[in-house]
């Protein structure tokens, strides 16, 4: 028998406009049913590589592979069939919610543009149907999306996501633009979804905390590049890449008396242009550990368990030293 | 009556730099009034900061901007908000205006919408201390570059003449601290100054900000939503719910052991370390901040509590001393959460 394919496979993903490089050489994979987090600074592009796999973009070079059919190339019209496989939230549900449609047009629409014809009668049953899985009762379709509020705007775009039945769910921080009370139960409604439905999701955010609590898989991207993959365990038990390690070291924790205890690693504040990265490793710019061979050289991917880290500090065995313990004052000064 | 309320105070060693007292706020909408701040009241010490927590219609905007008279004139303003003494509230703008270039700052989310775009950042601040310090303009460029590097931007000497857009976002947040401080404030006022900035970044400004607190004395009110930045860098809290302080506490202590009820369903939705969709569910707190046109006398937040009774519709909860012998530790709650937080959690897994 064959083997499942992955939910999705990206090879070599390139996405230049004009002269901003926003992604360059990304590949990234994600097995049927899990969830790999996303993550890096603003203008790192994590939300290119999402609306390159959605297909909002055609790629400049490289390979988008969903459920095993390779699409980087398709034209919108042969898109079609492939179009119900993958589905993708935004942040800001208020924007992308069309305000003079119904909730229940809304919900409905990705059926009328994947071609198939469903009736009007199942067409309502499937929109109750998935307006009651996202927690909103089934009158809420004929609302308009200004009526509701954050929240439930974002469940209301969760519901016409999935009503394709995607296998592949893109979520571009989807619960950045809520409070936390809202926030977690757009977190505890993705995660049971996720369970009972089983599709796989690239998860976009900025937010580890988030992160540590619906990921399984990790991807850190710097500078239109990945510089770490791993397991959630492996991640915030041993990040191995000093961006990494900067990162986390970085996010505050919710509680004063860990919070104060924790070493912080300032990096400065200038992420360097996308329109002409540093040569040899991108982060070197802002690296506590860089020394001459990061000018120089790009760093090789170190493959670390089922990941990879791209140091040059990176040992063969998946270790190295940590900016938050290592004393990096010689390099400093 | 200055001097009796201020001896109430002084049992503290410190008075008291800003005494917000029973400070109320409401606008006249065309849909009707919306109360949004009801009686608060709050201090802030000398080189202390202070960070006020709640979601967002919470009221902490309204408190903030009401301090030194930044609310649009429809705004109806009761209490007292006396800065070392001098009452503001109902003080002539000319006189506030002075209050704010000197005595109190303000930074804001998005520093852009404050940044000349057409002056260089050193003219900027400049302009701050030829007005409020009548300095000469090469004097005050000269300052402007000893505050930029105060607040950590490398090679200070160049930077002075760049133009707002020719900076990142974090870069532009400390411009605008720089600006801020410029004419050595009291105190800051910096509502969600990271909240549109990156973790990486945020933690540079927070830094910034505890240093101006250390080296300058400054006393800081610092606003936001995240937790987070609450854990690293206040020295007391502040909740805010629906237009009302509803627990006030010092930081470990609020952290260790919530009362009021929002504040724990608050700390529970957050995903801390640790926790995982696989073993751990987040704890919603259900409905909405009410938009209240009056004030009721109830608790507001019965609507979305677990623990809400007949008492807490029928009479408004004070704010009082929580905990026995802990009497900087203050909550408006009828049924305040019996155990520590740790426990809390444990139910309800
Ligand atoms: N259509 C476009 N034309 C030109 N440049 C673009 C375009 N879309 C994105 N970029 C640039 O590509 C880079 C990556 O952008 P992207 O939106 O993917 O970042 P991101 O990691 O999602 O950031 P954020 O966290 O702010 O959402 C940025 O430098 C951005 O300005
Ligand atoms: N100028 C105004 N006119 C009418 N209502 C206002 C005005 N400014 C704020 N409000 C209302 O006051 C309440 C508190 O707002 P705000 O202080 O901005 O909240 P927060 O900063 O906690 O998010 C909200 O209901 C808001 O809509
Ligand atoms: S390769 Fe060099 S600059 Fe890049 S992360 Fe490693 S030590 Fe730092
Ligand atoms: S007073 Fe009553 S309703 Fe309000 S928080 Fe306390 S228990 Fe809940
Ligand atoms: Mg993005
Ligand atoms: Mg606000």
């Amino acid at each position: 028998m064959m083997p499942e394919p992955n939910a999705l496979e990206v090879e070599d993903l390139v996405m230049h406009f004009g002269p901003v490089r926003a992604v360059d050489g990304v590949s990234l994979t994600i097995p049927k049913g899990r969830v790999t987090a996303l993550v890096g600074e603003s203008g790192s592009g994590k939300s290119t590589v999402g609306r390159c796999v959605v297909r909002l973009v055609e790629p400049t070079a490289g390979v988008v592979r969903i459920a095993g059919t390779d699409v980087t190339h398709l034209s919108r019209r042969q898109l079609r069939p492939h179009r119900s496989a993958v589905s993708i939230v935004f942040q800001d549900p208020a924007a992308s919610l069309d305000p003079r449609m119904l909730v229940g047009e809304v919900v409905a629409e990705p059926l009328r543009l994947s071609g198939t014809r469903v009736p009007r009668r199942d067409r309502e049953a499937r929109v109750a149907t998935e307006l009651e899985r996202v927690g909103l009762r089934a009158e809420v379709a004929r609302r308009y999306p200004h009526e509701l509020s954050g929240g439930q705007r974002q469940r209301v775009s969760i519901a016409r996501a999935l009503i394709s039945e995607p296998r592949l769910l893109i979520a571009d921080e989807p619960t950045s633009a809520l409070d936390v009370s809202v926030q977690a139960s757009v977190l505890n409604l993705l995660a049971d979804l996720q369970r009972d439905i089983g599709f796989a999701c690239l998860f976009i955010t900025h937010d580890l905390s988030a992160v540590e609590y619906l990921a399984d898989d990790i991807a850190v991207m710097y500078l239109g590049q990945l510089v770490e993959k791993g397991s959630r365990e492996r991640i915030f038990a041993r990040p191995a890449h000093p961006y990494t390690q900067a990162l986390l070291s970085a996010a505050p924790v919710a509680d004063p008396v860990r919070q104060r205890q924790r070493q912080l690693v300032l990096l400065g504040d200038d992420l360097p242009s996308a329109l002409d990265p540093p040569s040899g490793c991108r982060f070197r710019t802002r690296c506590p550990l860089a020394f001459d061979r990061c000018a120089t050289e790009v760093p090789a991917q170190v493959a670390i368990g089922d990941g990879m880290a791209a140091c040059h500090l990176v040992r063969p065995d998946g270790t190295g030293p940590d900016v938050r313990t290592a004393d990096t004052s010689e390099v400093l000064s | 009556m200055t001097t009796v309320e201020r001896a109430g105070a002084a049992a503290a060693v410190d008075t008291p730099v800003l005494e917000i007292r029973d400070l109320s706020v409401s606008f006249p909408t065309e849909t009707g009034t919306v109360s949004a701040v009801d009686g608060v009241s709050l201090d802030l010490a000398s080189g202390e900061i202070v960070g006020m927590v709640g979601e967002s219609g919470c009221g902490k905007s309204v408190t903030a901007m009401s301090i030194a008279g930044l609310l649009p004139a429809s705004a109806r303003i009761t209490g007292s908000v006396r800065l070392d003494g001098t009452e503001l509230v109902g003080t002539r703008e000319s006189v506030l205006r002075r209050v704010r270039g000197k005595e109190i700052a303000y930074i804001f989310q998005e520093p852009m919408t404050s940044l000349n775009p057409v002056l260089t950042v050193g003219r900027q601040i400049g302009e701050v201390l030829q007005v409020h310090e009548r300095m000469t303009r090469r004097a005050a460029r000269a300052r402007a570059v000893e505050l930029l590097t105060l607040v950590g931007i490398p090679s200070a000497a160049q930077r002075v003449d760049t133009y707002p857009h020719q900076l990142s976002g974090g870069m532009r947040q400390r411009v605008m601290i720089a600006m801020a401080v410029a004419c050595g404030p009291k105190v800051l006022v910096a509502d969600e100054p990271t909240t549109a900035l990156d973790v990486t970044v945020q933690a540079g400004i927070l830094q910034v900000l505890r240093d101006l607190r250390d080296r300058l004395g400054t006393s800081i009110l610092i606003i936001t939503h995240d937790l987070g930045v609450i854990a690293d860098i206040a020295d007391r809290v502040v909740v805010m719910y629906a237009g009302r302080v509803v627990e006030r506490a010092p930081v470990n202590d609020l952290f260790a052991h919530p009362y009021h009820r929002y504040t724990a369903g608050l700390l529970s939705a957050s995903p801390t370390p640790g926790r995982h969709a696989g073993t751990d569910r987040l704890q919603e707190i259900p409905g909405l901040v009410p938009v209240l046109s009056t004030q009721p006398d109830a608790c507001t937040f019965a609507d979305r509590c677990p623990a809400a009774d007949a008492g807490c519709r029928d009479s408004a909860p004070p704010l009082e001393v929580a905990r026995a012998g802990g009497t900087d530790h203050l909550a408006a709650c009828w049924h305040p959460c019996p155990s520590p937080r740790s426990q809390i959690e444990e139910v309800n897994r």
